[in-house]
C-alpha cells in the first residue's frame, strides 16, 4: 500500500509538466522543490544533530556564486555550480566548522547568523571577484520553458532524500542524534562530537550550496542581498523546517509547500502584500506554541482538532 | 596487576581544590569503591578520568599508558565506559537506539551493532522495554539503561556514578546483582556509592575521600574501623 502510494507520487511529480500548468506555478513548484532541498539540508544539522545554525544564507549563497562566478570569470557553463560546488562548499563548512562547531547552543547560533552577515558584506565589497551589487547575470538561459529546471531540480532533490535518509539510517544518523540529546553523554559513549558534527555540517552545507548553484542557474541572476539574505534565505530555512517538522523525514518539503505558496498568496495580495514579513513572525509564532513538532510532527493533533468532538457518554 | 593507576591527581577550579592529590590503584577485576560526604570531590575524580576535565596536576594511566588529558570519547575508546549520577539517557531516543548508538563504537555494521544491544539489554533486564521512547522510563529502569549504554561500548573498565541513588529495595538487590554480573563478565568496577550498606557488601575494597582529599584506603572492613573515616563520614554508629 504504503509502496504503491510512493509510486503514484513519483508518478504524479515526473508526469506534472504535461499537465498544461501556467509557467506561474511551474516557477512556483521549483521554488518549492528547492525550498525543500535547503530545507532537508538545514534539517541534518539544526534538527537531527541540534546545532541550529541562523546563516544558511552563507552556503546557500556561495554555492550561487560558485555556479555565477565559474561562469563569470572563465567562460563556463553555470551547471558545473553543481559538481563544482560540492567541493568548495565541503572546504566551507570545514573552515565554518573549525570556528563555530567549538561553540554550543545559542553562541553557536549567533556565530552562524554572523556568519551569513560576513558573506553577504564580503560579496558586496569584493567587487573585482564578485562585481559587488552589480550582481552577476547570465546572458544565455539554458532552457526557456520551466520543464527541464523543473526535472534538474526534482532529481536533486530525490538525490537529498535518498542521501539523507540512507545517512540517517547509518551510524551517522545515530550519533547525530545522540549529540543532539546529551552532547556530554553522546562523547562519554566514544562519540567524537566535533568529528561528527563537522560531518553533519559538510552535508548540510553541500546540499544547501547544491541548491544555491541551482537558483543561479534557473533565476539566471544573482546579487548578495538575495543569495545572502538573512531573512530571505537564512530565516526563511529555518521557518520552512520549524513549519514542515524538525528532524522528520517529510517536514522540510510540507514546509517548503506552505511556506512558499504562504509567501506566493500574501505577496500578491494588496495592501498586507508588504506586511509578510511579519505575517511570518506571527506565523512563527502560532507554530512554536501549537505545533512545536510541525505540520509533519503534530499532524495527529491537527487530525483531531478538525475531527467532530465526541460527547461524552 | 594494576589496570587504572591514578598518581598524585588534583583538580582546582579557580581558588577552589576540589581534588587534592588523590592517589590509588585499581586493580584488573576487581570492584573498587569510592565513598565520602557531599561535595567530597567523588564525582569529579570521575570528570578526570573519564576526561570530561583535565587534571590540573598529577597523571592517570590505564592499562600503563597514559590517559589523563585524552578527550572522553578517546578514553571510551580504549575501554573505560560511565554512567551519570544525573541520568542523562538520550530522550526522544527509544531505550533499543540508545543502546545501539554506543554499541556503534566497536561495530562496524547496524546488524552487529543491533547485535551488541539486544544482548546487552537483555543482560540489564531491559529486553521487553527495548521500544519505549527512553523519557518515559522509571528512574530504576533508566539507571540501568545507563549502564546497558555503558557496557555496549565493550569496556574493560566501568564507572558507576551513584547507580543506587534513589531505587527501592526491590530495585536495589536487582541493581546488586547487575553490578556482580558485570563483574563476572571480567569487567573491573569503580563505583560511587552513598548506600552503605551496599557499598560494604560489593567492594573489594573502598577509597574515601573528604574535601578533595583521600583519608582512607583498605578494604570494606579496615575502612569501617578507621576512625578518621567514622568522623568524617560513617558515624558512630557504624562502629562495629
Amino acid at each position: 500500500m504504503k509502496k504503491l502510494l510512493l509510486g503514484l507520487l513519483i508518478l504524479f511529480l515526473l508526469l506534472l509538466p504535461f499537465l498544461g500548468l501556467s509557467s506561474y506555478i511551474m516557477h512556483v513548484l521549483i521554488l518549492v522543490i528547492m525550498w525543500s532541498i535547503i530545507g532537508m539540508a538545514w534539517n541534518v544539522l539544526g534538527g537531527y544533530t541540534g546545532q541550529v545554525s541562523f546563516g544558511h544564507a552563507a552556503f546557500f549563497g556561495v554555492g550561487a556564486y560558485t555556479a555565477g562566478l565559474l561562469y563569470y570569470h572563465l567562460g563556463m557553463s553555470a551547471w558545473w555550480g553543481i559538481p563544482i560546488c560540492v567541493v568548495v562548499l565541503t572546504a566551507v563548512s570545514l573552515v565554518v566548522g573549525y570556528i563555530c562547531l567549538r561553540l554550543r547552543g545559542a553562541y553557536f547560533a549567533l556565530a552562524t547568523l554572523a556568519l551569513g552577515e560576513v558573506c553577504r558584506v564580503a560579496a558586496e565589497n569584493m567587487v573585482w571577484f564578485t562585481q559587488g551589487n552589480l550582481g552577476i547575470l547570465i546572458k544565455e538561459r539554458t532552457w526557456i520553458g520551466k520543464t527541464w529546471y523543473y526535472y534538474v531540480i526534482l532529481l536533486l532533490a530525490a538525490g537529498s532524500y535518498l542521501l539523507i535518509k540512507k545517512v540517517m539510517e547509518s551510524k551517522l544518523g545515530y550519533y547525530f542524534v545522540a549529540i543532539r540529546e546529551d552532547q556530554d553523554a553522546a562523547e562519554s559513549l566514544g562519540i567524537d562530537t566535533t568529528f561528527y558534527k563537522t560531518i553533519a555540517l559538510c552535508i548540510s552545507g553541500v546540499l544547501t550550496g547544491i541548491a544555491g548553484a541551482f537558483y543561479m542557474n534557473y533565476m539566471g541572476y544573482i546579487d548578495p542581498g538575495i543569495v545572502f539574505s538573512l531573512s530571505d534565505i537564512s530565516i526563511l530555512t529555518v521557518m520552512v523546517v520549524m513549519v514542515g517538522g524538525v528532524a522528520t523525514f517529510g517536514g522540510p518539503t510540507m514546509g517548503a509547500l506552505i511556506m512558499v505558496f504562504l509567501a506566493e498568496i500574501v505577496r500578491s495580495t494588496p495592501k498586507i502584500g508588504a506586511a509578510h514579513q511579519t505575517i511570518f513572525g506571527i506565523l512563527l509564532i502560532l507554530i512554536i506554541i501549537f505545533l512545536p513538532n510541525g505540520v509533519v510532527g503534530d499532524f495527529r493533533k491537527i487530525v483531531k482538532f478538525f475531527k467532530p468532538k465526541r460527547t461524552r457518554a | 596487576m594494576s589496570l587504572l593507576d591514578v598518581q598524585n591527581v588534583s583538580k582546582r577550579f579557580g581558588g577552589l581544590a576540589a581534588l587534592t592529590d588523590i592517589s590509588f590503584v585499581c586493580n584488573k577485576g576487581e570492584i573498587l569503591g569510592i565513598i565520602g560526604p557531599n561535595g567530597a570531590g567523588k564525582t569529579t575524580l570521575f570528570n578526570v578520568i573519564n576526561g570530561f576535565y583535565p587534571p590540573s596536576a598529577g597523571e592517570v594511566f590505564f592499562n600503563g599508558e597514559k590517559i589523563s588529558s585524552l578527550k572522553p570519547h578517546k578514553i571510551c575508546a580504549r575501554g573505560i565506559a560511565r554512567t551519570f549520577q544525573v541520568v542523562r539517557p538520550l530522550q526522544r531516543m527509544t531505550v533499543l537506539d540508545n543502546v545501539i548508538a554506543s554499541a556503534f563504537i566497536r561495530a562496524t555494521t547496524k546488524a552487529k551493532a543491533t547485535e551488541t544491544a539486544n544482548e546487552v539489554l537483555q543482560f540489564a533486564g531491559l529486553y521487553d522495554d527495548r521500544a519505549l521512547v527512553s523519557k518515559g522510563l522509571p528512574l530504576g529502569k533508566r539507571k540501568r539503561l545507563e549502564i546497558a549504554r555503558a557496557l555496549a561500548t565493550r569496556p574493560e573498565m566501568v564507572l558507576l556514578d551513584e547507580s543506587f541513588a534513589g531505587l527501592n529495595p526491590t530495585e536495589i538487590n536487582e541493581q546488586i546483582e547487575i553490578v556482580r554480573k558485570i563483574r563476572d563478565k571480567g569487567i573491573t568496577i569503580l563505583i560511587i556509592e552513598h548506600h552503605m550498606k551496599v557499598i560494604m557488601s560489593i567492594s573489594d575494597r573502598i577509597v574515601v575521600l573528604n574535601y578533595g582529599k583521600q583519608i582512607a584506603e583498605g578494604t570494606p572492613a579496615e575502612i569501617s574501623r578507621n576512625p578518621v573515616v567514622i568522623e568524617a563520614y560513617l558515624g558512630e554508629e557504624h562502629r562495629a
